[in-house]
């Protein structure tokens, strides 16, 4: 048994050896389609229609994925189904998916997993990915051609078995002002090498605030070249080998695609698993992340974009539309509306099958699905509406979602931004605010801003909800009445609905992710602060670069140019100048302060000459800031300071060195950041020399050192000079 | 029957994803697929020519659905149904003929432009009448049902067993030899090359156009020499293609840009330029840019050439709800994406962004500004065209749309 065993797979080993370079081509492609997009993003709609299913200018969105796919010549795809499974399920039966040639859909189904990790750990433990597989989200809207991508991923993937996934990127300007992609997702970072495409960093989450980001040293170091992108748009789709699978299987605490899988990889050098990218551009990709891309992609698709993905071609089950001309640009029609002679459907607007428009209505950018009814004197613009929506006169929507079933009474208002979940009803000339969300379900109570828990919560919430919703869904068929009485207040008279309470925190950023778009006052007041931000930038890095040349200055005189410790003594030199000032400010014990300043000198490693030179640096810029009139003055502040900290430089002068150091500094001081020294240079030389901070040997062998110098160095020695004399008078009388 | 069915809807998702387009492509493809339809027909034992017009035009509705730009799809389906009909009552014509049906000498002058299929079935091109007449009078269609139905029912009925398998084997070999024009039509439209093109002429021509490039290599291979005035044809600028195989041919070509079509009209012996379809009426629908070749070449009174096959010959009218004369492509193939995806970013302060971009594949050039049409059976010009498609077509067939189930 065991050696039969041990013979079919040893001949399948071989066969796999012999059929390997044209089974690479021959090998039907498969993909991963993950129905759910384990996130929260689209709540209070996903509770009861799963993500994939919501339509995206009135056809559900999963159909542009699996169009998608079958075009790029995927053969067999396995739609993993989660929240909503049964839904997803029924419709993908009742669709065309399942009876097309030469393209399979299957699906498979689970209830307990909770992130896309996860999910590839299933798919591994079933055994049905073969080969290479294109990995993508069901919310994913695409026209691009996989063959050259597919070919560039295997011909890597020959040389180099390491290189397990190729991740498809696109061009995209984020705005300067928010920070974020036109997509509405996080400025997006990476790093990749140019010659060979591989990504060598990705960071989707950089803090913004500083308006740094720090790279790994090695990642310099170790490769030749490698340009930076905040310009590039993740499309979330990727080609991935089957090495992916068991990666996911080894690391079970991969959960996120991109935060833990592609972090992980590109951190872990010890497997020395590569990621490549792959960089389209005339082609288009996209991902629905949140309501702001749901409101971009229906636009970029209603504009053609996403050809032949568009509403007058008929790529899936569709009904097609018509394109009719209104002005120069185009509106895509079905021909069955009953549309009033008054009304005034504007350009980039699509309406769905049998809806009912009344007179004096305007639409304009909207999507507006089948069978609803428009009353009269209805203003709807930019809006999403879906099939069945009844809205009565004089109703003002703009910049909306409204799904299935909704019932708008006369005079209704929708603010910007906001989403009104199924069947919700709005009452008599209620005002609905902005950005609110209303739903029929109670909004979920658990709410916890640790990420990883939030997974949990997201996807268990929501299988919950959906296994709940069949009998709330027929004890709210009874409870209507009841509940709309208790909310009557809520949604105006004859409402039913809950208006979500927005999280704490997320109002702030709820303009960011909205259907609506960034409004006026938030772009002006983002790009002021933006511009306080950049003040801020310039002002740190003159301060930088003026002690820094200081510093490598010193350093030259000492015939020390390391790069490395050129920057390390800048930053000891600061961190030293911000102990002192704060034990100036509090009045800290002078051995305290030793104390602190001995620890960085320990941590940057440094020389006791080095703290003799900060510190005395510090004293003195301590001098110059302080206010004063005159020179006279300065020089009385500045023996004032050297009295009160004498102690602290004392304990660095160690040997007769240091105290030649400080000179040095000193002088240099003078010449380039503290001019106004320089007239007081004897004098406060001599307050040094009085307060036994300086011995005489130390002036005169700095006297005589600076003998042979230039001219111009020999400026502050030159000033010094009836000082010098008199020491050196003093010292031969002792002798 | 579930065999024919899968090709079908694979040639129409082929056709609605975009994926085979072009006239040619599209006419051979459905022919092909229409032949096997004929092919697999089962038959009724009565009525077997209307039950396979029935299967035929159900198919045919079902491809001009999948792409209705695509117009060769049409004219293939219909072009079918006529044969059919005719083949149908070409045993008809000896009974028909001794009931004495007048007109013969109308009809006979048509009858050397006829294919060789027709002129087999026929002896004396009586079969031409009916078609003929319906087309030039449109609105007798009530007389053309009842000439159908006079023939299959009454007169045909005895005959129906043994001539359903003649029709069936009569039909293939018609459709086939529809199928072999298609795939021959290049060479027949360019072995008119040498009548049309003159020593030393400077040719303009836009875009790429597999008839214009036979039609200029066969001029070439004849030992004409003249040079070729290449617009590009943006956005595709498949002009650069053709640059390249004239090149490849030893053909003096010159590109240009589209704009500059006006400043080079004025040195330019003649335009000859590909179509997309030929309407009823004698108009074009062509690529974008067209039109405005054609005006220049009538303002400075250039003879303005259109090579078009007979699959490309379109029934209808320009004026025809159900014809979609345009198709509004991608606009990438116009703007980088990348370069303006700050400017159609439609997030920021007003909803809807600016910028737009209107890609339109096709132009409508008018009768008027075409000198004259060569296709694979001859030179003809625009105000011919409505009885090349008498010939082609029965009127039965025309808005396939708005015909009743019958």
């Amino acid at each position: 048994m065991g050696a039969q065993k041990k013979r079919a797979a040893a001949a399948a080993a071989a066969a796999r050896v012999s059929e390997d370079p044209d089974d690479l081509a021959r090998q039907p492609l498969q993909a991963i389609l993950l129905a759910d997009s384990f996130t929260t993003k689209f709540r209070p709609i996903t509770l009861e229609r799963p993500k994939v299913l919501l339509p995206l200018v009135n056809v559900p969105m999963i159909n542009y994925t699996l169009a998608w796919l079958e075009a790029a010549g995927v053969a067999e795809v396995f739609v993993f189904c989660c929240a909503h499974s049964k839904q997803v399920i029924d419709y993908l039966e009742n669709s065309e998916w399942f009876s097309q040639p030469n393209f399979t859909v299957k699906t498979i189904e689970s209830h307990n997993i909770i992130s896309a990790g996860d999910a590839l750990r299933l798919i591994y433990e079933q055994n049905v990915i073969h080969g290479d597989f294109v990995l993508i989200s069901g919310d994913t809207v695409s026209n691009m051609s996989l063959t050259q991508a597919l070919q560039e991923h295997k011909e890597r993937k020959k040389k180099d078995n390491n290189a397990v996934m190729t991740m498809i990127i696109k061009k995209s300007k984020p705005s300067p002002i928010t920070r974020q992609s036109r997509l509405g997702t996080d400025e997006l970072f990476m790093a990749i090498d140019p010659n060979t495409k591989q990504l060598l960093y990705y960071e989707d989450k950089a803090d913004h605030s500083k308006g740094t980001i720090c790279l790994d040293k090695m990642l310099l170091a170790e490769n030749p070249s490698i340009s930076l992108h905040n310009d590039k748009q993740d499309c979330y789709i990727d080609i991935c080998s089957p090495e992916v699978l068991s990666l996911f299987t080894d690391n079970f605490d991969y959960q996120h695609l991109r935060r833990h899988f592609v972090k992980g990889l590109l951190l872990d050098d010890i497997m020395g698993y590569k990621i490549f990218t792959h960089e389209i551009h005339s082609s288009y990709a996209a991902r629905i992340d949140n309501y702001r891309s749901y409101d971009i992609v229906s636009k970029d698709i209603i504009q053609r974009w996403t050809y032949p993905y568009v509403p007058d071609v008929k790529f899936c089950g569709n009904r097609a539309t018509k394109l009719e001309r209104r002005g120069i640009c185009f509106t895509a029609f079905n021909s069955e509306i009953e549309q009033s002679r008054s009304a005034q459907v504007g350009s980039f607007t699509v309406i769905g099958y049998g809806t009912k428009i009344g007179s004096n209505s305007k639409i304009s950018d909207s999507v507006i699905g089948e069978g609803c009814t428009i009353g009269s004197n209805v203003l709807i613009e930019g809006s999403y509406i879906w099939d069945n929506v009844i809205i009565e006169d004089g109703c003002e929507l703009r910049h909306v979602i409204v799904c299935d079933g909704v019932i708008m009474k006369a005079g209704a208002v929708l603010k910007p931004g906001v989403v009104l979940s199924f069947k919700v009803v709005i009452g008599e000339r209620f005002v609905v605010p902005a950005y609110s969300k209303v739903s029929l379900l109670q909004q979920p109570t658990v709410h916890d801003s640790d990420e990883e828990l939030e997974y949990a919560d997201n996807s268990s919430g929501t299988v919950e909800f959906s296994s709940i919703q069949g009998t709330a869904d027929q004890s709210n068929g009874e409870m209507t009445s009841e509940s709309s009485e208790a909310h009557k207040p809520k949604l105006g008279t004859g409402g039913v609905g809950y208006i979500w309470s927005i999280c704490e925190g997320g109002q702030e950023e709820e303009w960011r992710h909205s259907v609506a778009p960034i409004p006026e006052d938030k772009l002006t007041e983002l790009s002021e602060a933006m511009d306080d931000d950049q003040e801020l930038v310039t002002q740190d890095r003159t301060a930088l670069s003026t002690s820094g040349e200081l510093i490598s200055d010193s350093n030259a005189s000492e015939g020390d140019d390391n790069e490395d410790s050129k920057d390390d003594s800048v930053y000891f030199e600061k961190e030293v100048e911000a102990t002192f000032l704060r034990a100036v400010e509090e009045n800290v014990k002078v051995d305290h302060v030793i104390l602190e300043v001995n620890s960085l000198r320990l941590s940057y490693n440094m020389t006791s000459a080095d703290c003799a030179g900060a510190v005395f640096y510090s004293m003195m810029k301590l001098a110059i800031k302080t206010p004063h009139s005159s020179a006279s003055e300065l020089q009385q502040n500045t023996a004032n300071i050297i009295t009160t900290w004498q102690k602290l430089l004392k304990s660095y002068l160690l040997e007769i060195d240091e105290e030649i150091e400080i000179i040095l500094k000193f002088e240099e001081m003078c010449l380039e950041s503290a001019k106004e020294f320089s007239p007081l240079f004897a004098r406060i030389l001599h307050i040094l020399y009085d307060k036994d901070i300086l011995q005489e040997d130390a002036i005169l062998r700095w006297a005589d050192e600076k003998e042979g110098a230039d001219e111009s160095d020999k400026v502050f020695v030159r000033q010094s000079e009836k000082f010098i004399q008199w020491l050196r008078e003093a010292s031969e009388e002792e002798d | 029957m579930p065999d024919i069915q899968a090709l079908v809807s694979d040639l129409a998702s082929k056709l609605r994803k975009r994926r085979v387009q072009g006239s040619y492509e599209t006419a051979r493809l459905t022919a092909e697929l229409l032949c096997a339809v004929i092919l697999q027909h089962k038959e009724p034992t009565t009525n077997g020519a209307a039950s396979l017009i029935e299967a035929v035009r159900r198919v045919g509705e079902q491809l001009i659905a999948a792409n209705p730009v695509e117009l060769a799809v049409g004219n293939i389906v219909r072009h079918v149904l006529h044969i059919i009909r005719e083949e149908d009552l070409s045993p008809l014509t000896d009974i028909v003929g001794e009931l004495k049906l007048s007109a013969e000498d109308d009809v006979e002058d048509i009858a050397e432009d006829e294919n060789s299929q027709k002129s087999s079935a026929t002896t004396d091109g009586c079969l031409l009448k009916p078609p003929l007449l319906l087309a030039v009078f449109e609105h007798l269609p009530d007389s053309a049902t009842a000439c159908q139905t006079f023939s299959s029912e009454n007169i045909f009925a005895g005959k129906a067993d043994k001539s359903a398998k003649k029709l069936k084997s009569e039909l293939i070999k018609a459709v086939n030899e529809l199928i072999e024009d298609i795939n021959t039509c290049r060479e027949g439209i360019a072995e008119q090359a040498m009548e049309l093109i003159h020593q030393n002429e400077v040719i303009l021509t836009l875009g790429h156009s597999k008839f214009v490039k036979e039609f200029l290599c066969a001029a070439k291979e004849k030992k004409r020499s003249f040079e070729v005035f290449i617009a590009d044809g943006a956005p595709k600028f498949e002009g650069h293609i053709l640059a390249k195989e004239l090149d490849k041919k030893g053909l003096k070509a010159i590109v240009i840009t589209d704009s500059a079509v006006f400043a080079m009209i004025s040195r330019v012996n003649m335009v000859i330029v590909g179509v997309h379809a030929v309407m009823a009426n004698g108009g074009v629908i062509a690529p974008a840019g067209l039109h405005v070749l054609a005006l220049a070449a009538k303002k400075h009174d250039v003879p303005f050439v259109v090579v078009a096959s007979t699959h490309e010959l379109c029934s209808l009218y320009p004026h025809n709800l159900e014809v979609l004369l345009n198709e509004m492509r991608c606009p990438s193939e116009l703007l980088n994406f990348e370069e303006f995806s700050d400017c159609i970013d439609y997030g920021i302060a007003s909803s809807s962004s600016l910028l737009h971009v209107v890609n339109p594949a096709f132009d409508y050039v008018p009768p008027e500004l075409i000198s004259l049409f060569v296709t694979d059976i001859g030179g003809y010009s625009p105000s011919y065209i409505y009885r090349l498609i008498a010939d082609y077509y029965s009127s039965e067939d025309l808005p396939p749309q708005q015909k009743p189930a019958s």
